[in-house]
């Protein structure tokens, strides 16, 4: 196929581009104490927890923003991003769907969530974050007779200050990272989940974040804890609206996981990656790290990202418990000018602890995408594992796809193994296809599907389709 | 059925059709044959729609319709199946995933509805039986790992299944051992129908004792030196192409 014909078929809009019209509660741009103090009065919040991020705010200070990703983007300017936006709501908010600014529901419409259906059918609590503000959460009452708690973290920081005053920070400290102490100041909502000793989470729990408000950053910040026994099976989703600035996205994702504990992280992250010559787009930095701190605990991140003009994201799993084990799970498609250094980190503390690393990278259009991944192997994992499985394919010869792993092995009794492999849709691939009738889109849609199989399996069911589709959508065209 | 009038076709600058005109009706079973680097495959290559090939005089109708103005996918759609001599393999992609897609392609090109699953794996089981292959094979990934005969042969399973108009095998006999050739060729002689055309390229007379031709037409330098019957295979076998080429001269 010939040079310019590809690059067309390359060429795709994003479909979830649309603005909601709905007056926002914002604050000026700029960074200060002022700012971390007004967030902090107008989510109502105790005085420690005003210490606590203008601790993390003074740290950020003297903290210089990480250049050893393989990614290429001007200067953010933190003064020209405004750190707090809320849905003009009554205050207390709405306590059910009914009760929801209706434009909001119809754009869960068009992004084809239907949210009381979904809910209702599926057994699904959705905590539908829009903008900054947790604005409705489905089921919270049959999780309660559970003894579960699922709600917004601002809620939390209100209703259980105890948990958060013992797990807040304690996997992603403070000053962890750059964009980890910038969340830590200016977080504005998230999901907070606790599912106490003995307990299995009766649903699956989902929320969707979106953008919307412009020229706003969203910091969101999720904390799960599953005591002993407990398990979880959680689900995050996102898609956004179609911006002309870039839109800087800094979110912290802890997990605790105690004695024999499960959380099950699945993401299916959909933001928009900016036009064809890089122009807009979403600035994803993300700090997501799971600590196995019970013995035998077991924390499973799963993937697939596909939005995002800069993608920088390690899930990471601490294997601190004794057999414990930490699963990572990815499929990261980059097209057009989309940039993405992702990967996870396995740090193995424990006796006898594994990890699992199974890494799909698809790179299309003229993008350029990075597995950068960890495996370190403590003086006291005695007999620790990990398997690493990382593959790439190329469409097109536009694109690049590097590896980066790296192994600190401090243990003699470790195994350590790793596969990896690049291949590229051929040409005669296609054509084999095409010649038994199959669209040439569908047959790159089969393909791909078909290399990231391993990893949607690992999906929740629903996810898996929706995942697929994603796919879909975010290839069309990218042929060569 | 199929019409190919004065076809030119150039490869990266080089003639290699020089007037090639074929004519098939519904019904009948053709073999193409000829040496080494005659341009055997790039016919069938040509009217698949394969990229790389230009013509640049001539034309080909399928049933009416200007195939060179097709889609790749259009022209199977049309009922223009293409065997492969090395089919390709695709790592991830399930066969019977394959022969689905493929199936409903063409079936939703046609105005039908997707084929139930029940009679879609009946359709399948049935024909795999036929190939004498096992029900293992639609969970491998197509052609992955497949031996010579295992490839040819799925090729033949997916012609079963699609059921196209005019099936056009290039040198499905390559590589292949007695048993398979005979199981091939069984495949190949169950598609033969009033409604419908076989179109044979082949090196080796040695198919056609299993497949018979109702023409067989000698290509020799881009063009048909010679058609006759099943019997010129046998005349070609015993004198080679040079003495064909003689008396074509």
């Amino acid at each position: 196929m010939a040079t310019e014909e590809m690059e067309q078929l390359v060429r795709r809009e994003y479909k979830d581009g649309f603005v909601t019209d709905i007056e926002s509660d914002t604050l000026p741009p700029g960074l200060d104490e002022d700012t971390i103090a007004f967030i902090s009065k107008k989510k109502g919040e105790p005085e420690w927890m005003l210490e606590w991020r203008l601790d993390a705010y003074r740290q950020w200070l003297n903290m210089k923003e990480p250049s050893w990703a393989h990614l290429d983007y001007p200067p953010i300017d933190y003064q020209a991003i405004s750190y707090f936006s809320a849905p003009k709501r009554p205050e207390d908010g709405p306590q059910s769907l009914d009760e929801v600014d209706p434009k909001l529901l119809e754009t869960y419409e068009k992004l084809g969530i239907p949210l009381h259906e979904r809910a209702a059918l599926a057994g699904v609590a959705v905590d539908a974050v829009f903008d900054s503000v947790s604005v409705t959460t489905t089921f919270k009452k049959e999780l309660s007779e559970a003894g579960v708690i699922f709600c917004s973290i601002s809620e939390a920081i209100r209703d259980y200050p105890e948990l958060i005053k013992q797990y807040l920070g304690t996997v992603v400290p403070v000053a962890d990272n750059y964009f980890a102490a910038l969340n830590s100041a200016v977080f504005t909502d998230g999901s907070f989940v606790f599912v106490p000793e003995g307990v299995t989470c009766p649903m699956e729990l989902s929320t969707y974040f979106r953008i919307n408000a412009a020229n706003t950053g969203q910091f969101e910040r999720t904390l799960i804890i599953c005591e002993n026994r407990a398990q979880v099976s959680y689900l995050e989703g996102c898609t956004a609206p179609m911006r002309d600035e870039n839109q800087l996205h800094a979110a912290v994702v802890e997990l605790v996981a105690l004695d024999d504990a499960y959380i099950k992280y699945s993401t299916v992250q959909n933001w928009y990656p900016g036009d064809e010559n890089g122009k807009g787009g979403i600035y994803n930095f993300v700090t997501k790290r799971g600590d196995c701190r019970g013995a035998r605990s077991r924390i499973s991140w799963t993937q697939v990202e596909t939005g995002s003009a800069i993608t920088w994201k390690y899930p990471s799993c601490v294997l601190r418990g004794k057999d414990s084990i930490g699963e990572f799970y990815s499929v990261a498609v980059t097209n057009g000018r989309q940039q993405a250094d992702t990967g996870t980190k396995m740090i193995h503390i424990g006796e006898g602890t594994r990890s699992y690393i199974v890494a799909k990278g698809i790179s299309a259009g003229k993008s350029d995408q990075s597995y950068r991944g960890l495996v370190k192997i403590g003086p006291r994992a005695k007999g620790a594992r990990n398997f690493t499985q990382c593959d790439s394919l190329l469409i097109g010869d536009k694109c690049g796809a590097h590896t980066f792993p790296y192994q600190e092995i401090g243990n003699s009794t470790a195994t350590i193994e790793h596969e990896a492999t690049t291949s590229k849709i051929g040409e005669d691939q296609l054509f084999y296809c095409r010649s038994r009738g199959i669209s040439e889109e569908d047959a790159v849609s089969m393909i791909v599907n078909g290399f990231c199989k391993d990893v949607f399996q690992e999906l929740p069911m629903e996810f898996a389709v929706e995942a697929e589709a994603l796919l879909n959508v975010t290839l069309e065209g990218a042929v060569g | 059925m199929l019409q190919v009038t004065d076809l030119h076709v150039t490869v990266e600058d080089k003639e290699i059709l020089k007037g090639l005109t074929l004519t098939i009706n519904a019904g009948e079973v053709h073999a193409i044959m000829g040496p080494n680097g005659a341009g055997k495959s790039t016919l069938s290559a040509v009217i698949a729609g394969k990229d790389g090939y230009e013509v640049t005089q001539g034309s080909i109708t399928f049933e009416g319709k200007d195939v060179l103005e097709m889609e790749i996918e259009e022209r199977a759609q049309a009922g223009l199946l293409l065997g492969f001599q090395y089919p390709v393999e695709i790592p991830g992609v399930k066969n019977i995933y394959l022969l689905k897609s493929a199936l409903n392609a063409q079936r939703k090109a046609r105005g039908l509805e997707d084929m139930p699953a029940p009679e879609f794996m009946k359709l399948v089981k049935e024909k795999l039986g036929f190939m004498k292959m096992d029900a293992s094979f639609l969970q491998r990934a197509v052609n992955e790992g497949f031996s010579g005969g295992e490839k040819k042969r799925n090729e033949i399973l997916q012609m079963l299944v699609l059921q196209p108009k005019l099936a056009m095998l290039d040198e499905i006999d390559s590589g292949l051992d007695i048993d398979a050739m005979k199981v091939v060729a069984d495949g190949v002689n169950s598609l033969r129908a009033e409604e419908r055309a076989i179109l044979l390229v082949t090196h080796y007379q040695r198919l056609l004792d299993y497949i018979v031709p109702d023409k067989v037409h000698v290509l020799v330098d881009g063009r048909i030196v010679k058609t006759g019957d099943a019997e010129l295979a046998k005349q070609l076998e015993a004198n080679g192409y040079e003495g064909i080429e003689e008396s074509a001269a």
